[in-house]
């Protein structure tokens, strides 16, 4: 090549790139590598689990590092292929996004685990292990990313992968499920992209430090509400917020009860995600505007989760339902704006990741206890296993936002927020779903833990790679609900990183602009 | 002024794609969501600029292109689009054609299998 003579500084990186740095972007492209070699093993079916279970631990370890490098040094951005933002594509970890993949991690690796048992050969072969690792690939790329459209090449990457897993088992049910789940989420994204198109069209560049920097610039001129708008409706529709949710309670009933666990933890935290991304440090002028409409949608979900909760017989329709219910308190959260509220946000959001996925395994173990989902026969399962029945009852405090489980925290912030803006209603919301699904599960409780079986049940032994990661996660739930402060304290440094992206943008330029 | 007309067509795509994805078949409603992506690509296309018809492309000897040309950003941006698009397009003709297969219908207000219309209620007591 001719000698160059333009100075390329100004859109080159011109050093290496710091060895820590490279953990910004190894969580994605280590699930890639794993899920690629998965796929080329998919005919050694012993094999699968083996390779996937550690090479999620390996996640949960990348994903844990990169969390310290970020608590001790702040955003870490790296760029790829040494195009300096905003012409190139970068990866910037922040605490939010660090804290939710490695929620989601944890949450995968339990999933790897139970799934040891709960797919059998025929689902190996289908490939769950692969799309589970390219599922967490997709999940891991949108929490860590630092560009929109980026963002959304994840967010399609993670959606291929779940249509995978959803189908897995191809019953005529999971058939009617996956369409109403794969129709309603591609029109989700693909109202994402016309809002990106148009964000493009506005402001010339894709990069969110050099939007979030330029929004706060032109503010007075920008038609920015038609995006904060269109953002708040795609991403409302991922996260199943009223009245945009119906593909929920449609389809997570369907799969393999792994899978299940898996989208109730991951999948509607993503659109959640997003949510605070767009809404809280791009846009936050006209989430303000919009407050009031996000505040009624998050009271709808709130109630309308509740209330399907109650009326379902099937456990995992309840529990779908109280998917749903918990989007809402975080709705209300992100409504609010304040770092109480968004703190409290990100908080259930961490929470419910756990706890759903958790529950959804409980389901499972009640299903193949007392041979059935459904309320009306489930019975005597206190009986068949006290520590399973105990486990179950922490799990069902913790969804239902009781103390000293982790699922009050969040309730007390998100409340406390609003107490402190006057919003009456959306506190009675709150407390009104808190007493609505504590019904529910206590019900599912009473029915099918103490009620005594109405039929003899087969003996069933539980293999000790169900219980252990139910009982993993149930820990989770029960140490950040008695020891909160290191994680309320990290959280309130994220929602403040969110609101006050200073030290974010200062990550992605680290010249100034 | 290019801008204009195009805007206009991608008000058109859209609402073509609404319409469909409106129907009950989901053969029409698969139509709807094609409709919709290529629409999308095409707003994406127009809020790029319509500037000039010159290949962005930088000539021999130069660091910079010599003269103004076409933005190739929207460019990258839907081809990354179309093949997602596509890739999902085929993934759902499969899933709608197993579901006539196996449901026997493609009418969305026929498939009940995952939600059954007389799902019994939970039990009030025992």
């Amino acid at each position: 090549m001719a000698a160059s003579t333009a100075d390329l500084s100004a859109a080159f990186l011109m050093t290496p790139v710091a060895t820590a740095d490279w953990l910004v972007v190894l969580p994605p492209a280590w699930c890639i590598l794993a899920g690629a070699v998965l796929l080329m093993l998919r005919k050694s079916l012993h094999l699968q689990a083996w390779l996937a279970v550690p090479a999620l631990a390996i996640l949960v370890v990348l994903d844990g590092l990169l969390l310290s490098h970020v608590l001790a040094n702040g955003p870490v951005t790296m760029v790829m292929g040494r195009w300096l933002p905003p012409f190139g594509i970068a990866f910037t970890a922040d605490l939010t996004g660090v804290l939710f993949a490695l929620a989601g991690a944890v949450v995968a690796l339990a999933g790897a685990v139970y799934a040891i048992a709960d797919i059998d050969g025929s689902g190996r072969r289908y490939g769950f292990y692969p799309f589970l690792l390219l599922l967490m690939a997709g999940v891991s790329g949108a929490f860590l990313t630092g560009d929109i459209f980026n963002l959304y090449v994840w967010f399609e990457v993670l959606l291929i992968a779940s249509f995978g897993l959803i189908t897995l088992g191809s019953e005529p049910r999971q058939i009617d499920g996956a369409i109403k789940y794969a129709f309603l989420n591609l029109i989700a994204t693909t109202l994402f992209l016309a809002t990106t198109g148009y964000l493009y069209g506005i402001f010339g560049t894709l990069n969110m430090a050099d939007i979030a920097l330029k929004a706060a610039a032109g503010r007075d001129s920008l038609p920015l509400m038609t995006l904060a708008t269109l953002y708040l409706l795609a991403f409302g529709m991922k996260a199943a917020a009223f009245p945009v949710n119906f593909w929920l309670p449609a389809s997570y009933h369907t799969p393999r009860i792994v899978v299940a666990a898996l989208f109730a933890g991951l999948l509607t935290k993503v659109g959640i995600y997003a949510l605070l991304r767009t809404l809280i440090m791009l846009f936050p002028v006209e989430r303000e505007e919009l407050s009031f409409v996000i505040a009624l949608a998050g009271a709808a979900t709130m109630i309308v989760g509740a209330l399907g909760a109650l009326g379902q017989s099937d456990v995992r329709r309840v529990l779908g339902y109280v998917v749903i219910s918990g989007i809402g308190i975080m709705l209300a959260g992100l409504s609010l704006g304040s770092p109480g509220g968004v703190g409290g946000a990100i908080f259930y959001a961490l929470h419910s990741m756990v706890v759903m996925t958790a529950l959804y395994m409980a389901a499972g173990l009640m299903g193949r206890l007392a041979g059935s989902f459904d309320l009306n026969r489930l019975g005597g399962l206190y009986g068949r296993s006290a520590l399973f029945s105990g486990l179950s009852l922490v799990l069902f405090f913790a969804a239902s936002g009781l103390p000293p489980f982790s699922g009050f925290w969040p309730k007390v912030m998100v409340a406390k927020a609003a107490l402190d803006i006057g919003a009456w209603w959306l506190v009675a919301a709150v407390f009104l779903t808190g007493f609505l699904v504590t019904i529910a599960l206590g019900r599912v409780f009473a029915l099918a833990y103490w009620r005594p079986a109405p039929e003899a049940l087969p003996a069933t032994a539980i293999p000790a790679s169900l219980l252990l990661p139910l009982a993993a996660l149930t820990a989770l739930t029960v140490v950040f609900g008695l020891f909160p402060d290191a994680l309320l304290s990290t959280i309130q440094a994220a929602a403040q990183g969110l609101s006050d992206p200073s030290a974010y943008i200062g990550s992605v330029f680290p010249g100034g602009t | 002024m290019m801008e204009f007309p195009f805007a206009l067509l991608v008000g058109l795509f859209f609402a073509a794609a609404v319409y469909l994805m409106l129907s009950k078949f989901l053969v029409r409603v698969l139509l709807g969501v094609v409709l919709l992506g290529n629409g999308v690509n095409l707003l994406i296309f127009t809020n790029g600029r319509i500037l000039r018809e010159v290949p962005p492309i930088i000539p021999d000897g130069h660091d910079v292109p010599t003269m103004l040309t076409a933005n190739p950003l929207p460019q990258a941006l839907i081809l990354t689009a179309i093949v997602i698009s596509f890739s999902f397009f085929a993934f759902l003709l499969v899933l709608v054609y197993r579901a006539y297969q196996d449901l026997g219908t493609d009418n969305g207000n026929e498939m009940r299998a995952a939600e059954p219309e007389n799902d019994p209620l939970p039990p009030t007591g025992y």
